[in-house]
């Protein structure tokens, strides 16, 4: 770029002063058209966007009623009947999920922020990083191989655990952003008072970050609320009350695939009430949790 | 005195933040906090590793018998015990070719109209936006993709494109809606967020004094992108787009519910319906006997593993130069 403009500098005082009438109206032409195409680019993807969750939500809210919530799925080919056992799965492994992924991810997160220093920190935030960019699936197959291939059975716990490691690094890295905006004047006002380390971070710092923290907690269980691959082998689903972790267990996103694929119009639009609820659950809970910590980053 | 305060401050702030207390082991409770820490830490680092040597031991049967022809072999056939995932590799990096075809000019154009032509009352609503799509769950790509785009693309799209650019090998053959250019086309709407996200966020931090200077020497505001933003925000862009192959590459279900799961005829049609690789990791693993099958199931998955292990690398690794080269501390 230096080197264009540099050349160009040589014949004229400024690369981008009018030579002709002609070239002006051709770069203003160029600059026009650019605006326009971006303006189209943007429009198409919103569009796209919009008509396809528009459309989901259309379709969804035509079915929705309490049975939704309450009953379990009819028959095939039956009218009526809800996803209730579905719902009440989601919660159960997003909760089991957040046993395992909410301590080990706030924990990372702290090592990151308040000690880690050095190659070895590096290291570790790389692998995190890396963390949330392998396939769900994967975990999925982990979980698969460690837990149901043995115990024999698809179980709600194994899901728990794959969704459980979904979430460490989506907690450990918004974590680690939030308590990097606690200001150091604060640590240091607390060690200057004689608090220790340990002391300072549980009581001073921690607090400070806590509304974000629980953002991206709330964040990283509703992402996980979402997951469909690694629930495939390791919840599996079911069509029936269940809350016993060790037994398969079913999940909002399982019956959305599973009524999707079917060739029941029953199920389909049953599928489509269950998109519109999991959007909303998603969509609820991430602006609750921003309307009750909002304010987090005006603090300081 | 004020110095000194602040430079015993400074070398206090240096002791509790370092390593130097823990080494001199002052304070027993702040070591066992930092224990703790490390503790869980070093749970995570062998959560990695034992995914990684997970996927490694129990893929070994297939790796040891078939090795590399597993990649060239055509055949995943349980029946005859011999496995191999060539079309779910074809299958794989066509989606996502085709994906990133068109996802990279559309998240570009977009990116650049938030960044530089966006008036300022729409930024909000398209943030807002963008934090909503970032949301929705891939199952429900693939639903729309099942029940609304594979319809569409069987009575209209398909029928439309053989007519019209049939004489290209791409589209031909017998249209089914679902197939590669399903699939495709919901990759392409799944990773745009993703990018127009991160070409925006890299976009932001070339200095404001760069596009003033390239404005005030006259230059048009397309010329300020193209001489000021855009060369130095290359590497990020570049970044951002490797971390969009990832992630079409390893998606599951939303390809899982469009590409059709079937063997075609071999060509180069769109139209064809075909596999990939998490797809047949989501279709096997219920068949999935002991012994040969389970391994060729979990070989697929050390596959997706390193791919998206790789391209995750290189993005974040372009991303982190560039964040430096700025001076993206955080404190």
């Amino acid at each position: 770029m230096s080197t264009a403009l540099h050349t160009e500098k040589q014949t004229d005082t400024s690369p981008f002063r009018p030579r002709s009438p002609v070239r002006e109206m051709q770069r203003q032409t160029v600059n026009m058209l650019v605006i326009a195409l971006c303006v189209l680019c943007v429009l198409f993807v919103v569009g796209v966007l919009i008509y396809l969750i528009v459309y989901v939500l259309k379709q969804g809210i035509a079915y929705l009623n309490l049975d939704f919530f309450t009953k379990l799925p009819r028959p095939n080919g039956e009218t009526g009947g809800g996803m209730g056992e579905a719902i009440q799965g989601t919660l159960i492994l997003v909760g089991l999920a957040a046993l395992i992924g909410v301590p080990l991810g706030l924990f990372t997160a702290i090592y990151l922020a308040e000690f880690g220093r050095g190659r070895f920190a590096l290291a570790v935030r790389f692998l995190v990083d890396l963390l949330n960019g392998v396939p769900t699936i994967i975990f999925g197959l982990f979980a698969w191989v460690l837990i149901v291939i043995p115990q024999q059975t698809f179980s709600g716990l194994s899901g728990g655990v794959a969704l459980g490691i979904i979430m460490i690094p989506i907690v450990a890295r918004t974590a680690e952003d939030v308590l990097h905006l606690v200001p150091n004047e604060l640590r240091e006002a607390s060690l200057a008072l004689g608090a220790t380390e340990a002391h300072t971070i549980v009581r001073v710092v921690l607090p400070a970050a806590l509304n974000g923290i629980i953002t991206g907690i709330v964040l990283a269980m509703a992402r996980v609320a979402g997951e469909t691959a690694p629930l495939l082998m390791t919840a599996f689903g079911t069509t029936f009350w269940s809350t016993d972790v060790t037994q398969p267990m079913d999940a909002l996103t399982l019956r959305i695939y599973n009524f999707t694929l079917s060739p029941y119009p029953e199920q389909i639009n049953q599928a489509f009430t269950g998109s519109f609820v999991l959007i909303m659950l998603i969509v609820l809970a991430s602006f609750a949790v921003r309307w009750a910590t909002g304010g987090f980053k005006r603090r300081f | 005195m004020q110095q000194q305060l602040s430079a015993s401050l400074a070398s206090l702030r240096e002791r509790s933040v370092g390593w130097s207390i823990a080494r001199s082991g002052k304070r027993p409770a702040d070591l066992l906090f930092r224990g703790i820490t490390m503790l869980f830490v070093l749970i995570v680092l062998a959560l990695v590793i034992g995914v990684a040597l997970v996927l490694v031991i129990n893929s070994w049967p297939t790796i040891s018998t078939f090795g590399f022809s597993f990649l060239t072999n055509q055949a995943f056939d349980p029946v005859h015990n011999t496995y191999g995932v060539l079309p779910a590799i074809f299958g794989t990096l066509v989606t996502s070719a085709f994906a990133l075809l068109f996802a990279i000019p559309l998240g570009l154009g977009a990116s650049i109209f938030v960044v530089d032509f966006c008036p300022r009352p729409l930024r909000v609503p398209l943030a807002f936006f963008s934090d909503l799509l970032a949301a929705v769950p891939s199952v429900i790509f693939g639903l729309f993709g099942f029940l609304v785009l594979a319809p569409w693309l069987q009575l209209t799209g398909e029928p439309w494109l053989n007519k019209h650019l049939g004489f290209l090998p791409f589209f031909q053959g017998q249209m089914q809606g679902v197939g590669l250019l399903a699939a495709g086309m919901i990759l392409t709407i799944m990773v745009l967020p993703l990018i127009v996200a991160v070409s925006r966020e890299v976009m932001l931090t070339v200095p404001g004094a760069q596009r003033e200077a390239l404005l005030a020497l006259g230059a048009t505001r397309w010329e300020v992108i193209r001489y000021a933003v855009l060369p130095f925000s290359r590497i990020g862009i570049l970044g951002g787009i490797i971390l969009a192959l990832g992630r079409a590459l390893g998606e599951t279900m939303a390809v899982t519910m469009v590409i059709g799961n079937q063997a075609s005829r071999p060509g180069l049609s769109l139209f064809n319906t075909g596999y990939s690789l998490s797809s047949v990791i989501a279709n096997q693993f219920g068949e999935a006997t002991p012994g040969l099958f389970l391994s060729a199931v979990i070989e697929a998955g050390l596959i997706v593993f390193l791919i998206t292990f790789i391209t995750n690398f290189l993005a974040r690794w372009l991303i982190s130069r560039l964040t430096r080269r700025t001076g993206g501390t955080h404190l």
